[in-house]
């Protein structure tokens, strides 16, 4: 028997998730349960789309209309859902390489256009489908099944990237603080255009495993250690913020018109809403 | 009211065609020689209350638009080569998610870049094999701008009730070639719709209902809460490992197509009954050989023949093989293709010997002439 | 403490992972043979703070009579 909100809006026969002991993903999927909740929407009109990978798996959990597609164009397929029916809201749930590695292309260009997409990055900073490889969010100089003597790229910064792409909300949350996690997800879905939410996990099997970081507990720890709310940081000095991760809404545009808006507006002019 | 004839490229009454089938949502990426696919789209879906969305990459379009059709409408995708290539994957997703949708191929020359605004049919045996996995698929190819009205229609309706991905095999030939074009209005042509079934209780979406041979779930908000998957899933609609599902699953995606070939399967006569040669072909190269036949007549000639698949997969070998039977002069098969022999291959495994089997293939991104047609005949007679 | 309100454990769920007991502030949780154990229920304030991170919906606060 579990919780009235996984009763709710998850496919409790699907459960328990395949998700390893200590995985932060089914913390950060509670997070945008609790939050589709608490934005009062009707789960009938609620579709999740993700890719490929163990982010993406969530998707088949979620009791709502669900749309788990090929690697990397979670984003493009959400793009023909939403501009076929806007009145649908759109949820994506994608991972740290699904999003930015072999789907960049499509995240980037969604932010560009403003499409009220809700994006969610599960990162967990390395393939974990595939037993460990680097990703573009493994740090620099960390190790990876594929980076046996250390990564020698540079990671992204994801919520940057989108919001140096266009997107009109960005933001940051991780596992371990849940409840603002869940605030940050709600004022996602609420912001009507393309949100880039980042959702720090942990993979205490893979990654945690061969950079020596730990079980997830310990993992949990640095983030509830090492992450600082933005508007905190706002008051702190760049040697109290530095190796710190910031938390919390990073960006926000409200002046941007939304694509499927406009494109309702071209429909209109032609005559073809008629 | 749109002029019913219009003097028309092959690219434009294709887009015609789709919409007077209801294509309400295109998706795809500029490139030759498809490009005014994609243009008149972005000018005429608006008008009609559709949508179109030009994406950042050929995969981006044929994901964009499998999309739109699990939302309820009706989508296609057009390229060429290259970006043909790219979308294969998408394909593949598709036909085991068994999601409608039309991609248009206009062929271009070559492998890799080639020659990008030359002629070509080398991307046959793509049609049917691109993307991994045994896998259903239906491929059109239409020989005339009227043919790019009505078959792309056809294209449409086989996606629909199939709920497969259709390939629209086009050529550069008949991509670009203007001809006049009767654009039959949607209430003079038989135009199918998916079936649907929006109580489907939620847990067996991908059941097959008695009297039919694909599910019927409901576009994503208008029924019951199902979930999609490129993994092998159950009735359900979710992943399995189960061998016997996947067994069932595979063979049920295999036999709505391969069972149901009558339904599928069309292709053209012509003086096929008493000719000695018979020339196999299909798409653009169709004009070619009609030229032919046409100055065969007239210079006291081998009797010519011709048999064009227009469905080419799955090919029509029936009838092939009923021709090779009831034709008793028949001495003599030339199948000529803008390829290095694509379709011969099947014709010769069709053909299994009963008739000499010879070939016309051209790679060098210009058309076959009806005079090279009439050589070959004399060279092979 | 608020009464109306019932720690509830699903064992079946719980993979052992030890987050809810590592940062339950009232140490009223044990792991014990890989699974999530109440060990101070008298503790326990009821906070759902073990709810909100359990990865595998195994522990949850329940609201009597809902």
């Amino acid at each position: 028997m579990p919780s009235k909100l996984i009763e709710k809006t998850m496919r409790v026969n699907r459960l328990p998730h395949i998700w390893c002991p200590g995985c932060g993903h089914g913390i950060l999927m509670r997070d945008v349960a609790q939050a589709i909740e608490n934005c009062g929407l009707d789960p009938d009109k609620v579709v999740i789309v993700s890719g490929i990978g163990c982010s993406s798996r969530a998707a088949g959990y979620m009791n709502y209309n669900t749309l788990h597609t090929t690697h990397g164009r979670a984003i493009a397929f959400a793009t023909g859902v939403k501009l076929a029916n806007p009145e649908l809201n759109v949820i994506v749930i994608t991972g740290d390489g699904d999003a930015t590695a072999i789907g960049g292309n499509h995240l980037i260009h969604a932010c560009r256009r403003n499409i009220d997409l809700t994006v969610i990055v599960f990162n967990n900073n390395i393939y974990g489908m595939t037993g460990g490889q680097y990703s573009p969010t493994t740090p620099h100089g960390e190790k990876g099944t594929t980076a046996p003597y250390g990564n020698i790229d540079y990671n992204f910064d994801i919520p940057q990237l989108a919001q140096a792409a266009g997107a009109t909300f960005t933001g940051r949350c991780t596992a371990y603080h849940a409840q603002q996690a869940i605030k940050l997800i709600e004022a996602g879905i609420k912001h009507h255009g393309f949100s880039l939410i980042e959702g720090l996990s942990v993979c205490p099997t893979y990654y945690g495993r061969k950079n020596k970081k730990g079980d997830s507990v310990k993992m949990l720890s640095w983030q509830k250690d090492n992450a600082v709310d933005v508007k905190a940081a706002a008051k702190m000095t760049p040697e109290q913020l530095e190796g710190k991760i910031l938390i919390g809404e990073l960006s926000r545009v409200d002046n941007k018109e939304e694509y499927t808006d406009m494109y309702m507006k071209i429909i209109e002019k032609v005559g073809g809403d008629k | 009211m749109a002029k019913r004839f219009q003097l028309l490229q092959g690219n434009e009454a294709c887009v015609e065609g789709a919409i007077a089938a209801g294509m309400r949502f295109y998706a795809g990426y500029p490139i030759t020689p498809s490009t005014e696919i994609a243009e008149r789209s972005a000018l005429r879906l608006p008008q009609v209350g559709g949508k179109f969305i030009q994406m950042e990459d050929e995969i981006g379009g044929i994901a964009a638009a499998l999309g739109a059709s699990v939302a309820g409408l009706k989508a296609m995708t057009a390229t060429s080569g290259p970006g043909f290539s790219l979308k294969q994957e998408n394909i593949g997703y598709a036909a085991i998610a068994e999601i409608p949708i039309v991609i248009v191929d206009v062929q271009r020359e070559g492998p890799s870049t080639g020659l990008p605004t030359s002629p070509s049919q080398g991307d046959l045996m793509q049609s049917k094999w691109g993307t991994h996995g045994d896998h259903p698929v239906i491929v059109i190819s239409p020989s005339s701008v009227q043919e790019c009205y009505t078959e792309c229609v056809r294209a449409f309706n086989m996606a629909e009730r199939f709920r497969v991905p259709v390939i629209f095999l086009m050529d550069e030939i008949i991509g670009h070639l203007r001809e006049g074009c009767e654009l039959i209005p949607p209430e003079e042509l038989t135009i199918s719709n998916r079936r649907i079934d929006r109580n489907f209780n939620g847990t067996l979406a991908y059941a097959v209902q008695e009297g039919n041979y694909v599910p019927e779930y409901a576009p994503f908000g208008e029924g019951d809460k199902f979930n999609v998957t490129g993994l092998f899933h159950d009735l359900d609609g979710f992943p399995t490992n189960d061998n016997n599902i996947t067994d069932s699953q595979e063979r049920r995606l295999l036999d709505k197509i391969r069972m149901r070939r009558d339904r599928i399967e069309k292709w053209e006569e012509f003086d096929c009954d008493d000719c000695e040669t018979m020339i196999i072909c299909f798409g653009g190269t169709a004009r070619a050989v009609h030229g032919a036949i046409e100055d065969a007549k007239e210079m006291d000639f081998v009797k010519l023949g011709m048999f064009r698949p227009i469905t080419v997969w799955p090919f029509p070998e029936e009838a092939l093989l009923k021709i090779i039977k009831d034709n008793k002069h028949l001495r003599q098969i030339i199948v000529a293709e803008h390829n290095d022999g694509q379709m011969l291959l099947e014709v010769q495994r069709v053909v299994e010997g009963r008739v000499p089997v010879d070939f016309l293939g051209k790679i060098d991104g210009t058309t076959i002439t009806p005079s090279e047609v009439i050589e070959k005949v004399k060279e092979v007679y | 403490m608020e009464n109306n309100k019932k720690l509830v454990i699903n064992p079946k769920w719980c993979k052992g992972c030890g987050i809810c007991a590592e940062f339950c502030p009232k140490d009223v949780l044990k792991i014990v043979h890989n699974k999530v154990q109440i060990v101070n229920d008298e503790a326990c304030i009821k906070c759902g703070l073990c709810e909100l991170r359990c990865p595998d919906y195994a522990i949850y606060i329940e609201k009597e009579g809902e």
